[in-house]
């Protein structure tokens, strides 16, 4: 049995590893704490951390918002509310837009499930309210006058709204076939 | 006339004695925050007030006001009594302590000692066993497995550690040729018991720290395991009793050391009280450096140590002691 | 009445009621609690016999360390609900209703007819050093015949606790 024959050993080998732990730990109170004094030092955090959720623009300075309740679908606390509408040009979007952050999660998935890039989580997490009911945002709360994270995509310009003339002057999109003709 | 000065005396010192024995251990909880951050590279509570030393205050306010909660099924007498039996057994402990030289105030002399029992070691043992039942009472009463099984681990390791904290102070007992603290610090006037008591002292240490279920013993509040082992569904101000009698029982506890291996309230220079005061500290900063280094021992490790390496050792001990207190005498 | 008198009677009651309370409670913890308030009164009773020593040997032993066990075992029960029916307490109570009747025939006869009974016992202060001395010089074979039997119920605790066949150590544990 090792154990028998090395008690001895195994004792000092223990002794010895509990002076170098609190060694340890004494020359720690002599380091300088690693810790960030928070509402002195705010941190920056990355670019793509959940938290606050707005809702963009394009760069034309138009709402980005579809209201195709595809965020409203994917939000796993239901949170996400909206009332589409239509344009008289038949572009739609929100008549009104509500998310309740005492609700949110920030999981993210409203934005993953948005097509027009309209939805987006920001870093900014200082949203505390002592009253739940603020927390309640509103349209008018959510609307930003920029792009978020891309400030160049413009939803329309591949999918395209109805317009009067010609077709295929969106990006990405061909030219329309000739059904009555067979030449390439 | 003399009977009334002595109840109204009594009263005094059990009232001061109370004061700052509650605020030493509301301190004690920022000192122990502080010291246990710094060694863990952290800053430590400084938001209330300079240095956060108001944090005490803000944390016995937060307690004293949240809601007090009792889980459905629980024993509700069991479970609202049990967290008084501990802080008040750790409170109790106290009146036996001398912590000072004997004052002279108009012609009389005024002990610095609640109650100078002649049977003060056994008073000490007497309600730290006591204890116990705050921890298994309030464990069973909240009707919960995590504390039923936090107050069965207590409950173990108390009474286990209670024989080796006994068998530790047997060879104090008979150098100092007396139950009483007073006396065991009497006994002390030339050098402390830890020069000639060395594997008593480590053996009282390490059992009383089991006693106290501080980190390296902590095992029937092991957070990864049992949430908060016994006090689990307590809340509010009891489970501030809770926290209160731990923290009492480490300022004890360093009181205990000081009397009984440090010599109490002697040195040179200083004043009793401060010398007194300075080892009590002492005591209490090993234990927060313990708890900072020490991972949790296993439940088998632990009563390994317990039954078979401490309780023979002190036995050793007392036999060692006994035969060179007879050959020395004789 | 004296003021001594005025405790100890107080602390009299105490222990008859907490007795009391013991013996009829249905939930077993509770039981185990009285139990532990009477012993915890019978305490200072003794420290005002003028028997410091014994006083706090009864807190320690009795309150501090059997009935701990005692709650050991029972806070492991399970809670019980069901109260059994009268019938079976009337039957389990005649041996016992029995024996106390013997018990205090035999209390009553030796109370009435020694001499020595009549007479006020005495407060008498037992210091733990001539409580020592006592023991250990006049009863020194009482003593020995129950270290000798502590000894030997240490060695069957130790035989049944041993495990049947050595188990090799792991190899985690700590010396």
């Amino acid at each position: 049995m090792p154990g028998e024959k090395n008690r001895l050993l195994r004792v000092t080998e223990g002794l010895v590893a509990l002076i170098q732990g609190f060694w340890t730990t004494f020359i720690h109170l002599f380091r300088k704490p690693i810790t960030e004094e928070y509402p002195e030092y705010k941190r920056p955090l990355p670019p793509r951390s959940r938290a606050r959720i707005i809702l963009t623009r394009d760069p034309d300075f138009e709402e980005r918002c579809v209201a195709c309740y595809l965020c409203s679908a994917s939000c796993p606390v239901s949170c996400i509310s909206m009332q589409s509408a239509e344009r008289a040009d038949g572009r739609r979007y929100a008549a009104w837009f509500r998310i309740n952050f005492s609700r949110c999660i920030y999981c993210g998935l409203c934005e993953e499930a948005c097509p027009t890039l309209a939805i987006q989580l920001t870093p900014d997490f200082e949203t505390c309210q002592y009253d739940l009911l603020t927390l309640v945002a509103e349209k008018e709360d959510l609307l930003v006058d920029h792009g978020g994270k891309n400030q160049e995509y413009n939803y329309y310009r591949y999918a395209g709204v109805l317009v009067d003339g010609d077709k295929g002057g969106h990006i990405q999109e061909a030219r329309p076939v000739n059904l009555k003709s067979n030449l390439p | 006339m003399g009977w009334l000065a002595g109840i109204i005396l009594l009263l005094i010192k059990l009232g001061v004695v109370l004061v700052v024995l509650l605020t030493a251990a509301a301190y004690l909880v920022y000192v122990e925050r502080k010291l246990l951050s710094r060694l863990q590279i952290r800053l430590g509570p400084n938001r209330a007030g300079p240095f956060g030393l108001l944090q005490p205050l803000a944390d016995a306010l937060k307690l004293l006001t949240k809601e007090d909660l009792v889980p459905e099924g629980a024993d509700r007498f069991i479970f609202l009594y049990a967290p008084g039996v501990v802080a008040a057994s750790a409170l109790l402990i106290f009146a036996v302590i001398p912590f000072g030289r004997g004052w002279m105030f108009m012609g009389h002399e005024i002990p610095m000692v609640v109650s100078d029992l002649n049977v003060g070691l056994l008073y000490v043992f007497a309600f730290s066993s006591l204890g116990v039942y705050g921890v298994a009472l309030g464990g069973w009463a909240s009707n919960s497995k995590y504390s039923l099984m936090g107050g069965i681990r207590g409950v173990a390791q108390m009474i286990s550690y209670e024989l080796s904290l006994g068998l530790s102070l047997v060879p104090v007992v008979m150098l100092a040729r007396s139950f009483s603290l007073v006396d065991i610090v009497a006994a002390q006037a030339h050098y402390p018991f830890i020069v000639l008591q060395p594997v008593a002292f480590i053996l009282f240490f390490i059992s009383a720290g089991a006693e106290i279920k501080r980190i390296p013993f902590d095992i029937p509040e092991a957070e990864n395991e049992l949430v908060a082992g016994f006090h689990t569904e307590y809340s509010g101000m009891r489970f501030g009793l809770f926290f209160l009698g731990e923290y009492v029982t480490m300022v004890v506890l360093g009181s205990l050391v000081a009397v009984f291996f440090l010599g109490g309230w002697r040195g040179p220079l200083l004043p009793p009280l401060v010398w007194f005061s300075i080892k009590v500290l002492a005591v209490v900063l090993v234990l927060i450096w313990i708890r900072g280094t020490l991972p949790r021992l296993r439940y088998d490790q632990l009563m390994h140590l317990g039954w078979k390496v401490l309780i023979p050792l002190g036995l050793i001990n007392i036999v060692v002691t006994g035969g060179v207190l007879l050959w020395w005498g004789s | 009445m004296t003021l001594y008198q005025v405790v100890f009677y107080l602390l009299a009651g105490v222990v008859l009621a907490a007795t009391v309370l013991a013996i009829t409670r249905r939930v077993v913890v509770h039981a185990v609690v009285y139990l532990v308030i009477s012993f915890l009164a019978l305490a200072p009773m003794f420290y005002l016999l003028g028997a410091p020593l014994l006083a706090l040997l009864e807190v320690i032993l009795y309150a501090g360390a059997i009935m701990v066990l005692f709650l050991f075992i029972v806070m492991m029960l399970p809670r019980e609900t069901r109260a059994p029916g009268l019938g079976v307490l009337a039957r389990q109570c005649w041996p016992a209703v029995l024996l106390t009747g013997i018990s205090l025939t035999a209390m009553a006869v030796v109370l009435l007819s020694l001499p020595l009974a009549q007479t006020p016992v005495t407060a008498a202060l037992a210091s733990p050093r001539h409580f020592g001395r006592v023991l250990f010089e006049k009863y020194w074979l009482g003593v020995e015949v129950a270290s000798f039997l502590l000894f030997v119920a240490l060695v069957g605790a130790y035989y049944l606790g041993k495990s049947p066949e050595p188990v090799a150590e792991e190899p985690g544990e700590s010396s």
